[in-house]
């Protein structure tokens, strides 16, 4: 179980308890967090999951797949903190982590 | 106008499947898929991707998926509407009158929609002085490439269809490539053919750039673009082109009354009926207690909406379940009957 803090655009931040092993484009989706379309449904081929990391934990988070930098050449604005959230596995280490959603996703 | 029993709205395995499933209870249809190719996301995002659970198939691709679904809906003949997409939709007595964005029309009993995600559509520059120019001199998609000849063209992208676009219109135009990293998704073959255009000054490429903002009066005059590291630059630019692949729209769809759900239309599980009658929604674009976006799901699905569909076009019969095995009409439908 962690804690993940999402952040929408309209300024409003939401702390949710996720499972481990849930992604944090799951634990989004499942507790209605506006902006989180995930429409591939976590199969790496869509870009609507797209969400900035907090900077002090781009470190911490596993490394990108090819695929995943790939596909966020299709996210919107990406920047450099972007990361796909159907790619970041939940674990005991993601404790605390903080994701901004851009403010749209098409 | 197209008169025939049920319309499908989507040519990915789902519709392919019910055509199927309709064609061996002796119904006929027609298929309107707002891609160029069937097969849906099968082929516009993993054609050459494996897939592992098709029950009794090992292993196959999304574009093996798709031809194979298309062999086995041959012998019914099948008409396919591409490049189309379903507009309007108006009940006429026990009939639904449909019209696309080609203009065709349709006369049908029953509607079965298998749209996915919903139809594809380019994905845009986030800046929002692009609408402006849009459909002008800013495009998502060529159609005619002879009016960028001695022009300068920014294209902004990374994948194939940046590249090529990039490498094929070097030749006549003044081309400015422009990529927010280092790394491109394309083909090595056309980054490399990019890079020496590149080196000789046919093309010029700027990484870890994106677009800032755009700025012209009826047309784009210039675009100005930004580094990672905060720098700008401004490019003189007649065209500015985007390639950022598709995104999936659910559009006029959610203009037809139907029960919405976070992008999905809510199905009974009995025949996969939507709140209005008629209408009939299957696959990823449906949803129900339990559902799974699995493409086997689909399949059961449209196996049911395709009888479901039944008593519309034929209100006077009585549908029987028979088995392809040992039914002589399917096996004459399907034209295999010794």
């Amino acid at each position: 179980m962690a804690k993940i803090t999402y952040h929408t655009h309209d300024d409003k931040t939401q702390t949710i308890d996720v499972q481990n092993g849930l992604s944090v484009m799951e634990g989004a989706v499942q507790n209605d967090i506006p902006g989180i379309d995930a429409d591939c449904g976590g199969g790496m081929a869509c870009a609507t999951c797209h969400v900035y990391v907090k900077e002090d934990w781009l470190d911490k988070l596993p490394t990108k797949e090819d695929g995943e930098e790939d596909m966020l050449d299709m996210a919107y604005e990406p920047k450099q903190n972007s990361r796909l959230s159907c790619q970041l596995i939940v674990s005991d280490g993601l404790d605390g982590l903080e994701v901004t959603i851009p403010e749209k996703q098409a | 106008m197209n008169k025939t029993d049920v319309l499908i709205i989507g040519a990915g395995p789902t519709g392919l499947f019910c055509a199927h499933q309709l064609g061996i209870i002796g119904l006929q249809c027609e298929i309107v898929d707002n891609l160029d190719k069937a097969g849906g996301q099968c082929i516009e995002l993993y054609p050459d991707k494996p897939i592992y659970d098709i029950p009794a198939v090992p292993e196959c691709t999304g574009e093996e998926l798709t031809n194979n679904l298309l062999q086995q809906i041959k012998p019914f003949n099948i008409k396919f509407h591409l490049n189309e997409r379903v507009e309007e939709l108006k009940k006429v007595e026990n009939r639904w009158h449909i019209k696309t964005s080609g203009n065709q029309e349709f006369d049908v009993a029953a509607i079965i929609i298998a749209g996915g995600v919903g139809s594809f559509e380019p994905r845009k520059f986030p800046v929002k002085e692009c609408e402006k120019f849009e459909g002008s001199s800013l495009l998502y998609s060529i159609k005619d490439k002879t009016i960028f000849k001695d022009k300068t063209v920014s294209i902004f992208g990374g994948g194939d269809s940046a590249l090529d676009w990039a490498i094929e219109l070097s030749n006549t135009s003044k081309v400015n490539l422009i990529h927010r990293r280092d790394g491109f998704s394309g083909a090595e073959s056309s980054v490399q053919k990019v890079k020496e255009l590149n080196d000789h000054g046919k093309l010029n490429l700027y990484t870890k750039y994106q677009m800032n903002s755009v700025s012209g009066n009826n047309q784009i005059s210039s675009v100005k673009i930004k580094h990672d590291e905060g720098e700008t630059k401004e490019l003189q630019s007649d065209y500015v082109l985007g390639f950022f692949g598709l995104i999936m729209q659910l559009g006029p769809i959610l203009n037809w009354g139907l029960n919405i759900n976070k992008k999905t239309v809510e199905v009974n599980t009995e025949n996969f009926e939507t709140n209005v009658e008629g209408i009939f929604a299957i696959g990823d674009i449906c949803s129900y207690p339990g559902k799974l976006k699995l493409i086997l799901s689909g399949f059961h699905e449209g196996a049911l909406a395709a009888r479901g569909c039944f008593k519309y076009a034929r209100p006077d019969e009585k549908l029987r379940f028979e088995f392809t095995t040992t039914s002589k009409a399917a096996q004459e439908r399907l034209g295999v009957k010794k």
